[in-house]
């Protein structure tokens, strides 16, 4: 076996990347916020999809800052209808598509608003029909589009313009909705969380959902700087803390039932991951009804950790340890 | 333009029965119209269904409220003052009822019920009929029948027609076989009118 | 073919003449069935399409709109809630610009409940950015149907055919279906423009900032001057084949020559003229029928209403606290020419209320009596919960 050549030192490594031709389904110089979670979502999304496929989008912040008329960031086709009809209006598309003979994949992206609340409905309807479309719900835990706030998404405790702390109110006062469970329940051959925080293992589920025949789901855990409150540098290291916390779990289900899961490396307690974040800020204060809110969303995520079996015997490569390539480097297909 | 109300009970099949007469009136290449007055659909509510034959195009889209004829599914809904409503003289009702004519016009009377003097009923007991044929109360066929009997209004053969567009096999043999005991049952041309005219 | 048919039965054989390959829909009363009908010829292989079955009305409209933009023929039907439930993807589907048919089978809108016929939900969504037409039969509403696809595709609007619910879609008459040959020869085969494509990626349904939002409004707006003239052509193109027109914009009939005339919309047309015809109306009558309300063909109005002393102008809906709605807006055409008519509105037929032949000999003798400018024709005051001696207010 003749071994692999190694590159002659007068290749310039990065001129080498930005030829190489990798696909992006949305170009730089949208007007998201700093550190969007979303925008770099719906990139990895895109990137692993490829070119080959037609984005129907829901009205949120990814509508607004990628389609400013008359500039697009977009390279695929793309289509936005409304708030609360994105699943119905894919679902229209690929029925044209199977009528047509045309095997394009179908994609719908939509906020937590978009999925978990009002396009719901239409959601369902599509999952219930078996719609060969790809459904993808950015989580960012708000109504950040309309300037923070709470959706069915909402993590308990977490301040919103609408769920405010206040000196009787420690913030949202109801459960994250348990989207993935009803999802799930739909028998939908695949449904999956993922987070921004590891690209890897997010690309391989798009890849997997998009290899299904039938509706699939993704839940993309997406931090926003501005509707969270913390650093804008920080967007993936908060979001490895919402999965090292057990709080946004990783998982994978197949017709209803978890298939996988990422197991945690190092547990991270709640407190950690509220630390940059104004939206859990009134949960540290040196008050009883603090410290009892706090200690609800330890419960809550302790509760996640047994529920899916989240801790891991030992470190894995696919662990939230081993399958954070940032923090390992950067070895991109890790 | 001879204008028919259907009086009936949701689940007998009235509103086909109107469609049936004038599918078998488009058969002898007349103009004809027929609907419903649904009410919200129930089994066992009173429905009323209006036809309209003419010789020429009907432009009328209102609902019949001076009736030539009255076909009545259900001798019950003589009781149902609306019933009535609009029928002249001149006018004539068919009932579907196992009373003659001149029984049923007693009972009624003597409910308090007087029916206008001079005008024509007839009867034929189209439930009993239906029931030996089909083992269903659905008294269209042998009151359709009957009814274009005594009118001379379209040959039973047009009706006959109709059933087959909307129904085959033995369903059909059987609805036909009623098209034909229907008709037997009453004296033919008792009602005949002038040919239809404008 | 002629044959007799339920008009939904016929409306829906008229939409599969068109081909469509997308239909979706959610059941509504009295829109049921033509969406049966239609599924029917679908599961007897009569026609190859898609039915997509939604979750409800949001989602008919919804699955079109993506159908449509995603390059495939695409219709949907439905009534009362169901367009009220459509209505914000109706204008959204409007201001994409895709072209898109949807048959509404006219029911009231609740409250109070009626799942009877008149024009309150088309009326709901005249603003919607859809082209609409009134059927006044149900011959028309088949040649409407097939008329509305080619309109649709050459304007890129999206056309909504009104039929009265019940009136019409419940009615059995003899009807003749184009031969499938003559509507292939007159609507060719699905092309849209901007239809969504991997291999020529657009963006479609951006955020306008206020620096572009009124011309890309205005060009909509525009749009429907330019649908006039396909509504017309499509009229007579059709005609050319079938033999028979559908009163294009607006039909003038009646009394050319009278001075008082009568503007219908809808399937009251026929009672009026069978009341003209019959010589029920006792003087000499000018009939309108509007077709076309979007556009609204101001022009044709104008020119129909010339010489007329006094013109009625039926409603079948209500703009409560103004009036009718369309004679508001005839009085708007009319407004400003040299001679207009008085103009005086009659509600009448709400909520499935029958329309007799004699009403509109009443209402012509209730000209004399100098009406107000807006009254509920047939109302019955012995049924509202005042004093008869009460004074109603009617205008």
């Amino acid at each position: 076996m003749t071994p692999i050549p190694s590159l002659p030192s007068s290749v310039d490594m990065t001129a080498l990347r930005k030829v190489q031709p990798r696909f992006s389904g949305i170009e730089s110089g949208h007007g998201a916020c700093q550190g969007c979670g979303q925008a770099l979502a719906a990139r990895l999304v895109l990137e692993a999809a490829g070119p080959d496929v037609i984005v129907a989008n829901a009205t949120g912040c990814l509508e607004i800052f990628t389609t400013p008329w008359p500039q697009s960031a977009w390279t695929v086709p793309w289509i936005h209808s409304l708030f609360e009809n994105v699943a119905a209006v894919a679902a229209g598309i690929e029925v044209a598509l199977r009528a047509q003979g045309r095997t394009t994949r179908v994609l719908a992206f939509a906020g937590d608003g978009g999925t978990f609340d009002i396009g719901f409905q239409a959601l369902s309807g599509m999952l219930e029909r078996n719609h060969d479309v790809f459904f993808v719900c950015f989580d960012n835990e708000a109504y950040m589009n309309t300037g923070i706030q709470r959706s069915g998404s909402t993590p308990h405790g977490a301040w919103t313009n609408t769920s405010p702390a206040g000196r009787v109110r420690q913030g949202k006062r109801h459960f994250k909705k348990d989207l993935l469970a009803i999802i799930s329940a739909h028998g939908i051959p695949y449904a999956a969380t993922a987070s921004v925080a590891y690209p890897s293992d997010l690309r391989a589920k798009v890849r997997r959902a998009l290899d299904v025949s039938g509706p699939s789901f993704l839940l993309l855990h997406s931090p926003c700087p501005l509707g969270w409150g913390h650093d804008s540098a920080l967007t993936i290291s908060v979001d490895r803390l919402a999965v090292e916390t057990g709080l946004f779990p990783i998982l994978e289900m197949e017709r209803g039932q978890v298939v996988s899961s990422m197991k945690i490396r190092n547990p991270r307690p709640v407190r950690e991951y509220a630390l940059p974040q104004f939206r859990f800020r009134h949960l540290l204060m040196d008050t009883p009804e603090a410290r009892e809110e706090l200690e609800h969303l330890q419960a809550l995520a302790d509760a996640n950790i047994e529920r899916y079996g989240l801790l891991s015997e030992a470190p894995g490569p696919r662990d939230s340890g081993g399958a954070d390539t940032i923090r390992r480097g950067g070895s991109r297909w890790g | 333009m001879v204008e028919i109300r259907i009086h009936g009970r949701g689940g007998q099949g009235n509103v086909l029965a109107a469609y049936l007469l004038a599918t078998a009136a488009f058969f002898e290449e007349k103009f004809s119209q027929a609907f419903p007055s649904f009410g919200a659909e129930r089994r066992g509510a009173p429905i009323t269904a209006f036809v309209r034959i003419d010789s020429t195009p009907i432009l009328r889209r209102s609902q019949v409220t001076s009736p030539r004829y009255l076909i009545l599914a259900d001798d019950g809904l003589l009781r149902v003052p609306e019933t009535l409503s609009g029928l002249s003289s001149e006018g004539a009702i068919l009932v579907n009822s196992p009373h003659a004519p001149e029984d049923l016009r007693k009972r009624l009377e003597e409910e308090g019920i007087p029916l206008v003097p001079g005008l024509r009923i007839a009867t034929i007991p189209a439930t009993r009929l239906a029931m030996e044929a089909l083992g269903r109360p659905i008294p269209n066929a042998p009151l359709l029948s009957a009814f274009l009997s005594l009118t001379g209004l379209l040959s039973t053969e047009s009706l006959g027609r109709a059933f087959a567009g909307r129904f085959s096999g033995d369903l059909l043999a059987k609805n036909l076989a009623l098209v034909s005991s229907g008709a037997s049952l009453v004296t033919e041309n008792l009602w005949k009118e002038q040919p239809i005219h404008a | 073919m002629r044959d007799a048919l339920e008009g939904s039965q016929a409306i829906a054989r008229a939409v599969a003449l068109c081909r469509p390959q997308v239909v979706a829909a959610y059941p509504i009363t009295p829109q049921t069935h033509i969406v049966e009908a239609l599924a029917r010829l679908i599961a007897d292989g009569l026609l190859e399409a898609e039915l997509v079955s939604v979750e409800s009305e949001f989602s008919a409209a919804s699955v079109v709109l993506g159908a449509a933009s995603a390059g495939s023929r695409s219709y949907t039907a439905s009534a009362s809630q169901g367009i009220l439930l459509m209505s914000e993807v109706l204008y959204n589907i409007s201001g994409l610009r895709v072209p898109v048919v949807l048959t509404c089978a006219n029911r009231a809108v609740s409250s109070p409940v009626s799942i009877w016929n008149d024009h309150q939900d088309s009326m709901a969504v005249r603003d919607s950015g859809w082209i609409q037409l009134y059927c006044a039969d149900n011959q028309e509403a088949v040649d409407t149907t097939i008329q509305a696809f080619r309109i649709s595709e050459r304007t890129e609007l999206p056309v909504m055919v009104c039929v009265d619910g019940f009136t019409l879609t419940h009615t059995l008459e003899p009807i003749d279906l184009p031969e499938a040959g003559l509507v292939d020869a007159f609507l060719p085969p699905f092309h849209f423009s901007r239809s969504l494509s991997a291999a020529r990626p657009l963006t479609q349904g951006t955020l306008v900032s206020p620096e572009f939002f009124t011309e890309i409004r205005s060009l909509q707006h525009g749009a429907f001057a330019l649908a006039e003239q396909e509504i017309l052509a499509a009229d007579h193109d059709f005609a050319n084949l079938v033999g028979r027109e559908s009163g294009g914009l607006l039909r003038v009939e009646g009394d050319r020559e009278a001075t008082v005339g009568i503007l219908a919309m809808g399937s009251v047309y026929g009672t009026l003229k069978d009341a003209h015809r019959s010589g029920l109306l006792g003087r000499p009558v000018r009939i309108l029928c509007l077709r076309a309300f979007r556009p609204f063909p101001a022009g044709a109005i104008r020119e129909a209403s010339e010489g007329l002393s006094d013109l009625i102008v039926l409603d079948r809906s209500l703009s409560p606290g103004s009036g009718g709605i369309v004679a508001h807006e005839i009085r708007s055409a009319l407004y400003g020419t040299g001679k207009p008519p008085r103009v005086v509105n009659f509600v009448v037929g709400l909520g499935g209320r029958n329309v007799p032949g004699g009403i509109f000999r009443e209402m012509l003798e209730a000209l004399e009596k100098n009406p107000p400018a807006f009254s509920f024709f047939d109302l019955d005051p012995g049924k509202l919960p005042l004093p008869k001696d009460s004074v109603l207010p009617t205008s």
